[in-house]
């Protein structure tokens, strides 16, 4: 059930954006957040649910690099 | 030094026993994925908690659902619920019958559909996550039968439950993007939001065991690229104004108290308990319990694992699934035959 994909908004039209995931274009919709073109977010059921922090890219890395 | 190492280092320090509960299905399907289980220390143990959303809905729900179908009103549904067997039948089966159950990925294709449907009735379950989506639904018009849940008053469930014996929890990330940290601050246990990867998950593993090894319980988040402290608080306000708290009964754990999401008055044209409320009281009477040895709600508590069922991988497949575990792609009973059965 909590299988989501990130993508990049490319265009927000109202209470729907379109996204691109990876080359591959998809209209979403952004009720549950704010956001603006360029931002990244996750979609889950066709929804974003919630803005991507992309300085936090990569959770594991951070962690490894505090621990060693 | 890698994760693993980090992990079996920590674990051999520790040395006693311990259990770590994924509480999130997409979680037990990651590790099956990448068979974490086979990595981890002899000490540690992975188990699946109630976070399969299909798998803890309650009998009672799809007997309902299945009803209204076969009364001839339209049902859009996500994928996973068309499968799980109902006492009379499964929602695929009244299908087959010729009641109208159309499969949605997403719900703005039922909120589309309403327009040639009128009276379609989406059924709505899911979690944090999907509860959002569901009340945006709910204000443009879609008449919704409500199974959403909440999920921290489970985890109080579990907590009180004695015989489950848990030494941290590894707490659901897209759940914890919407509610945020402090809702699992109540619970005095190691616990770690986590990612969907599965170095997402090795590392929880391994913040639960810094935590075991300082003698600490807190609240940590090794999601951060995605939860936020606060959680998401436009889509909670979504879900406040549309639901409110209601008892619910879930499968495996019973009534929970305050762990539903029902519908508010404001909204009860949109409310399939109001809307057919006569059908429903009528479907209510006439279901009858059918007894069946499937031990879903046992596995769903960690209390016992898919194989010490007698059904599973017997009678119980993916392909003829005896109970919700089984049906859904993230409950435990199919991520455990699809992975691991010998």
């Amino acid at each position: 059930m909590c299988l989501a994909i990130p993508g990049k908004i490319l265009k927000v039209n109202g209470q729907m954006a379109e996204i691109d995931y990876n080359g591959i274009k998809k209209e979403i919709n952004i009720s549950m957040v704010d956001v603006k073109v360029g931002d990244f977010v996750m979609v889950h059921a066709g929804f974003a649910i919630e803005k991507m922090d992309v300085d936090h890219a990569n959770d594991v890395n951070r962690y490894l690099a505090e621990n060693k | 030094m890698s994760l693993i190492s980090e992990i079996n280092e920590k674990a051999k320090k520790i040395g006693r026993p311990l259990r770590f509960m994924e509480l999130c299905g997409t979680h037990s399907q990651t590790i099956a994925e990448h068979g974490i289980k086979s990595l981890m220390p002899k000490n540690i143990k992975l188990v699946s908690g109630p976070g399969c959303p299909v798998c803890v809905t309650d009998q009672s729900d799809i007997d309902i659902v299945v009803g209204l179908a076969l009364e001839g009103i339209p049902i859009a549904i996500y994928g996973d619920t068309i499968n799980v067997p109902g006492n009379l039948m499964s929602l695929e089966e009244a299908g087959r019958n010729g009641a109208d159950v159309q499969v949605m990925y997403d719900i703005t294709e039922a909120v589309e559909m309403r327009k040639q449907k009128p009276g379609l009735v989406f059924f709505g379950l899911g979690f944090e996550t999907t509860a959002g989506m569901t009340a945006w639904a709910v204000k443009e018009g879609l008449i919704v039968y409500s199974a959403h849940k909440i999920f921290p008053p489970a985890m109080a469930a579990l907590l009180a439950n004695k015989d489950i014996k848990v030494d941290g929890f590894i707490d659901p990330g897209h759940v914890s993007s919407i509610i945020g940290m402090e809702p699992y601050k109540q619970f005095r246990l190691p616990q770690v939001i986590a990612g969907f990867e599965g170095e997402d998950v090795l590392l929880a593993i391994n913040m639960l065991l810094d935590q075991i090894l300082s003698g600490e319980a807190r609240v940590e988040n090794a999601y951060t690229r995605l939860v936020k402290k606060a959680g998401n608080p436009k889509a909670r306000k979504l879900i406040e104004e549309v639901f409110e708290i209601a008892d619910a009964k879930w499968r495996g754990l019973g009534e929970i108290r305050g762990s539903g999401l029902k519908i508010r008055k404001k909204y009860q044209k949109q409310d399939a308990e109001f809307v057919y409320r006569d059908l429903i009281k009528k479907i209510r009477q006439e279901i009858k319990p059918k007894p069946s040895a499937c031990k879903c709600g046992l596995v769903l508590q960690g209390l016992i694992e898919s194989k010490d069922c007698p059904l599973f991988g017997k009678v119980c497949t993916p392909d003829k699934p005896q109970g919700a575990c089984m049906v859904s792609v993230e409950g435990s009973c199919n991520v455990e035959y699809r992975y691991n059965r010998k």
